[in-house]
């Protein structure tokens, strides 16, 4: 069965990033693909490679790197969202003249319309952190 | 289905849900917006920002007929709920193609228990 | 169909939503903040029992446990799960809605 997530709420604040990875490996492991992950809203703040939490603390977002290549994940942010919230890759940071940029490995980003993809390909669909 | 169950202006679904639906209704897809809770304040008419400076995104509901989303239903209960008629909402309209053009609302009143039918009936549901 | 609630019900009406709009047989699952409606004798425990008539309620244990409570604390005919039997609810249910 192919599985989409989308996640709409940054790290640390809300649960919503945790319970998705919690249960995207629960997906993985019970034999499913998961076709997309979606980050919308804060959620694209779950893209940032800049975040450093206290070492005793989990690291949501190397947590999704390390997740996105041990499976291929394709875990995509969309690019208004992050631009809005400061969230930029290389070719999007030189593009509006930024002085760096701070995507996350594993993650990508693109435009809503792989959300709807994923909406239309996906067998199941889920929302976290609405 | 799209569904909207939060206030506009005091955060940011609502407008950036609405991209998601404009994004959307270029795949060819029959998709419809339900309008819950707090939700029907989106269609609330003579929306104005100028104070707060925030985009004016209620604007945007008006171009949903262009993309061909002409299906926004609205719950009753709701919207009595907080004192409102439809008489409160956006007048949004379309031109049906099958009937001679002529001028419809693209709003549907719906009951609480037809609209919980309507999301059984749906593909993928998403909210904001 | 599944519906998900991940917010307590005493700060947001989700809970609420959701019951009005559950249709017969569907599934919910309380996880995160929204596990404190399944609790005994709380001001939502009616609520809870009228919409276990027609639908079939579900919490999330590790929220549950997360939150200082087991499934000693929840109102009867509640069915706590893990993870995989998160997955394996919606593999059941082909829409899932969260509230």
């Amino acid at each position: 069965m192919k599985f989409a997530l989308m996640i709409n709420q940054g790290p640390y604040t809300h649960q919503a990033s945790d319970t998705a990875y919690h249960f995207a490996c629960a997906v993985l492991k019970a034999g499913h693909e998961v076709f997309r992950i979606f980050f919308y809203h804060d959620g694209v703040n779950n893209a940032t490679r800049m975040t450093t939490p206290p070492q005793d603390d989990r690291h949501v977002i190397d947590r999704w790197s390390e997740l996105a290549s041990q499976h291929k994940l394709d875990l995509v942010v969309c690019v208004a969202a992050a631009q809005r919230r400061g969230i930029l890759d290389e070719d999007e940071a030189r593009r509006h003249g930024k002085d760096g940029d701070n995507l996350a490995p594993g993650f990508r980003i693109s435009g809503l319309g792989q959300l709807i993809e994923a909406g239309i390909e996906a067998d199941r669909f889920l929302v976290f952190g609405n | 289905m799209y569904v909207n169950r939060r206030a506009p202006h005091g955060t940011i679904y609502g407008h950036e849900g609405l991209e998601v639906v404009l994004v959307g209704a270029a795949f060819d897809q029959e998709v419809s917006m339900a309008f819950v809770g707090d939700g029907v304040f989106q269609l609330k008419q003579a929306q104005d920002t100028s104070g707060i400076g925030t985009k004016n995104f209620a604007g945007a509901y008006r171009a949903l007929a262009d993309y061909d989303v002409t299906r926004l239903y609205v719950e009753t209960e709701s919207l009595e709920e907080r004192g409102l008629t439809v008489g409160d909402l956006m007048p949004l309209t379309y031109e049906d193609e099958e009937d001679n053009d002529q001028e419809k609302s693209s709003i549907t009143l719906i009951d609480r228990a037809s609209l919980g039918q309507l999301f059984e009936a749906q593909d993928v549901i998403l909210n904001f | 169909m599944l519906h998900t609630v991940n917010k307590s019900p005493y700060q947001s009406d989700a809970l609420t939503t959701c019951f009005g709009l559950a249709q017969p047989g569907s599934a919910v699952l309380l996880f995160e903040d929204g596990i404190y409606a399944a609790m005994n004798n709380t001001k939502f425990s009616g609520a809870v029992v009228v919409a276990q008539q027609c639908c079939t309620i579900y919490v999330l244990e590790p929220d549950l446990q997360a939150r200082g409570f087991d499934s000693d604390c929840i109102m009867n005919a509640i069915q706590t799960i893990d993870y995989d039997g998160f997955v394996s609810l919606v593999e059941a249910n082909p829409v899932v809605q969260a509230w």
